[in-house]
């Protein structure tokens, strides 16, 4: 198992705490559940998770995915740099983030999924891996290979005219010999 | 339309089926939930919560009852083989086993969210009663003891309300009662199995995705431990005591004749009833892969092809193959644990069965390292075994069969291979080069209904498939001798051509056979005109049944899908294509 970056599992992990956090504290709210306050932080913190973990990373080797849209999320989670970047400070992130949901039974799933996304994250960053954002490709005009020829500046050298002019009476001999043989 | 009736119609009805049989599970237990007068009190405490919670859960029995057996891959393939009598089309439902395991997974994770989210509501509110929150009714009935003080059986209680005092928290009981714990473990052991299935994670790290799948033997025991604690629970004295009368006297219960004492009672666990059988299935499914790993494998042939392309020739007591058949292999020196599935390339008429492993990750080439550092001569790893004991071996289970079985099926066989996915019909094609041979007849009057049989290969750059094309050198040569050279129209297709291909074909334009692969077929440049070539096929065929077979790219099967249904014809006696899709 040596090639797996953790951070990618981590990241999903992450994004489906985000939405059972939200979801959990929804019905809180909504149901009036007491302790209600908790179910609202939850909301709150579900959909801070689920913004920065929208975007995935771009991967160390191989082809990176992006989610649909992800492009507006990349540019916000990129300006907070080494923030974002590391992936001990989003480890300790979650880690705290998950506590408050565990008052409350509500979010209570929640708060142990992100606290097993932040375990992850943790074994990611022991292992050196961090967000890359994964930028648009701008498609650099390739420059044409080296093979193509300019025009020539020169006609093609040809016999003189008197040898150029067609003999009608000699066809045979006017003929020369194609170097390629030539086929219908 | 019409066409599209073909292809799919037997594929449709049974989701259809499949989701009509959930919508009428989800409904009749709602109903039975929120009408049944036995649930009445309770539903006083609940609502429409208690119903939104049960319905889910028999939906959920019912799926976690499919999930396993989709994945049962010996099981299918014992009724693929039964199935001979009964027609392609109920045969290729069986291919897309791994598309309806991913929905009936979908239909679990949904219900049981919903399912999760109504239960905490009732807690929630059950709590509540406890607490007296509510009216006089509900404290009532929250307030009701349990009369049968020293019987141990807990069934044999009769209060209503589950939450049996006034100071604990939802999520305390929650953790301290059976349902509630097993259910929080087995929700998180859904979670974790979806997030590791997500295709990002299972096309790049398939370990990840199939050790952590290994969470559903959590999943399924908890599951059926799950409904064992009675804490759904029904009125059972109505006769005695009137609900409607009564329900408004709750200070006088057990005080007047009319109305004793409500007496409740939950329900057994019924989950077990549903997965007991795929439970058991899924446990032989496991052994039997046991078995056939144990039985000893002995190596006939080691051959290291140009472009690491490792060919093994192995033999294997009792194994029997049909062509375009899979094995999985596993090699207990790279990792105990991985198996990986080969498609055969040899035919069923040889004496051993082989398979050509390409380099295209860390087993594969772990794989081609060990075969390469073998001492010339050995007679492969097996040799070595008195010096490393029981490493040295491979484990085989199989074969199993996908589409390529039924290529023999079809009148007319379109067969479109794209790089490695050329592989299956290899097998194919070299079970026709035996046919040839064994027999004089030739094909078209044995029980075969092969008529014609159209080849495409399309390929980057044939480096990777030299082995391939010597094969149907062979087959070219052979088909020539018998006169038969129209049974087997082949066309080669290179993707990956530039200026220096196209120059060099060109110059050598008018030679017999083609410079790349030597064959007399002139290879193609670029990707097949598909449409010119659905019309070669109708025209040469024009009252025929095609089954176009494709080993490849998912892009080039939509085409091709969609080629299918626009070429073929509603008409019974005009030409009509049916698509069979590889999928690994």
């Amino acid at each position: 198992m040596g090639k797996i970056e953790w951070a990618m599992w981590a990241n999903e992990q992450a994004l489906a705490s985000g939405l059972i956090l939200l979801t959990g504290g929804i019905v809180g709210v909504a149901g009036q559940f007491r302790g209600w306050q908790f179910a609202a932080y939850a909301i709150a913190a579900g959909v801070f998770v689920c913004l920065l973990e929208y975007p995935r990373s771009k991967r160390a080797k191989g082809t990176s995915v992006e989610r649909t849209g992800q492009y507006c999320f990349t540019v916000c989670v990129k300006s907070f740099g080494p923030l974002t970047r590391n992936y001990y400070v989003r480890a300790f992130l979650h880690a705290a983030i998950c506590v408050p949901g565990g008052f409350m039974l509500a979010t209570v799933l929640g708060c142990v999924c992100l606290g097993i996304a932040s375990i992850i994250y943790l074994a990611a960053a022991i292992r050196g891996e961090h967000w890359e954002p994964i930028v648009p490709r701008k498609d650099t005009v390739r420059p044409p290979p080296a093979d193509i020829k300019n025009p020539p500046q020169n006609p093609p050298p040809r016999p003189p005219p008197e040898t150029r002019r067609k003999r009608v009476e000699d066809l045979e001999g006017a003929a020369y010999d194609n170097p390629i043989p030539v086929k219908d | 339309m019409a066409n599209w009736i073909i292809n799919n119609g037997l594929t449709a009805f049974i989701l259809v089926v499949w989701m009509a049989i959930n919508i009428f599970l989800f409904l009749w237990f709602y109903f039975f939930y929120d009408l049944g007068d036995e649930y009445i009190y309770t539903r006083h405490l609940l609502g429409s919560a208690l119903a939104w919670a049960r319905a889910p859960a028999a939906v959920l029995n019912f799926n976690c009852m499919l999930i396993l057996l989709p994945v049962c891959r010996n099981l299918l393939s014992l009724i693929r083989g039964s199935f001979m009598c009964c027609g392609r089309t109920m045969r290729k439902q069986l291919d897309k086993n791994i598309s309806f395991h991913k929905l009936v997974a979908y239909m679990i994770a949904l219900m049981t969210a919903v399912h999760m989210i109504a239960h905490l509501i009732n807690v929630e509110w059950y709590n509540n009663s406890r607490r007296g929150s509510y009216d006089e009714l509900s404290t009532a009935l929250s307030n009701l003891e349990d009369d049968n003080g020293d019987d141990d059986d807990d069934n044999a209680t009769t209060y209503l309300n589950p939450i049996r005092t006034t100071d604990i928290t939802p999520t305390y009981f929650v953790f301290t009662s059976i349902a509630g714990l097993t259910g929080v473990i087995i929700t998180l052991a859904l979670i974790l199995i979806i997030t590791s299935s997500m295709e990002v994670i299972r096309r790049s790290y398939f370990e990840v995705f199939w050790y952590t799948h290994h969470l559903f033997v959590v999943f399924f025991i908890g599951l059926v431990i799950h409904g064992t604690g009675y804490i759904v629970r029904k009125q059972w004295n109505m006769e005695l005591h009137n609900v409607t009368f009564c329900r408004g006297r709750s200070s006088d219960w057990g005080r007047i004749p009319q109305c004793p004492v409500p007496q409740f009672k939950g329900g057994p666990a019924q989950t077990w009833w549903w997965v007991i059988g795929p439970m058991v299935l899924y446990i032989f499914e496991r052994v039997l892969r046991f078995i056939r790993y144990t039985q000893a494998v002995t190596y006939r042939k080691i051959v290291l092809h140009p472009s690491k392309v490792l060919e093994l020739q192995l033999i294997k007591n009792g194994f029997k193959m049909e062509v375009g058949q899979y094995v999985f292999l596993n090699c207990p020196q790279i990792s105990q644990l991985e198996w990986h599935p080969f498609t055969m390339t040899s035919a069923p008429e040889e004496d051993f069965f082989a398979v050509h492993i390409r380099s295209a990750g860390d087993w594969t080439d772990k794989l081609i390292d060990i075969m390469q550092t073998l001492p010339e001569g050995a007679q492969g790893p097996n040799s070595c075994q008195k010096y490393f004991g029981m490493w040295h071996r491979m484990g085989v289970d199989g074969p199993f069969g996908t589409a390529s079985e039924d290529v023999f099926d079809y009148e007319v066989s379109m067969l479109v291979g794209a790089g490695i996915g050329v592989t299956p019909f290899a097998s194919i094609l070299k079970s026709i080069w035996y046919k040839f041979k064994i027999s004089n007849p030739n094909l078209r009057t044995r029980k075969v209904r092969t008529q014609d049989i159209y080849f495409y290969w399309i390929c980057r750059e044939t480096h990777a498939f030299e082995w391939f094309a010597d094969l149907l050198q062979g087959l070219e040569k052979e088909m020539e001798e018998r006169g038969m050279a129209d049974f087997l129209t082949y066309k080669l297709y290179l993707t990956g051509w530039d200026q220096g291909h196209a120059n060099h074909a060109r110059i050598h334009s008018d030679k017999d056979t083609d410079v790349v692969t030597g064959l007399k077929q002139k290879t193609n440049y670029g990707r097949p005109a598909w449409d010119k070539e659905f019309e070669q096929v109708r025209k040469e065929n024009p009252t025929s049944v095609v089954g176009t077979f494709l080993c490849g790219p998912a892009v080039l099967a939509k085409i091709l899908g969609k080629k299918c249904a626009k070429y073929s014809d509603v008409d019974p006696r005009k030409t009509r294509f049916y698509f069979n899709k590889e999928n690994f």
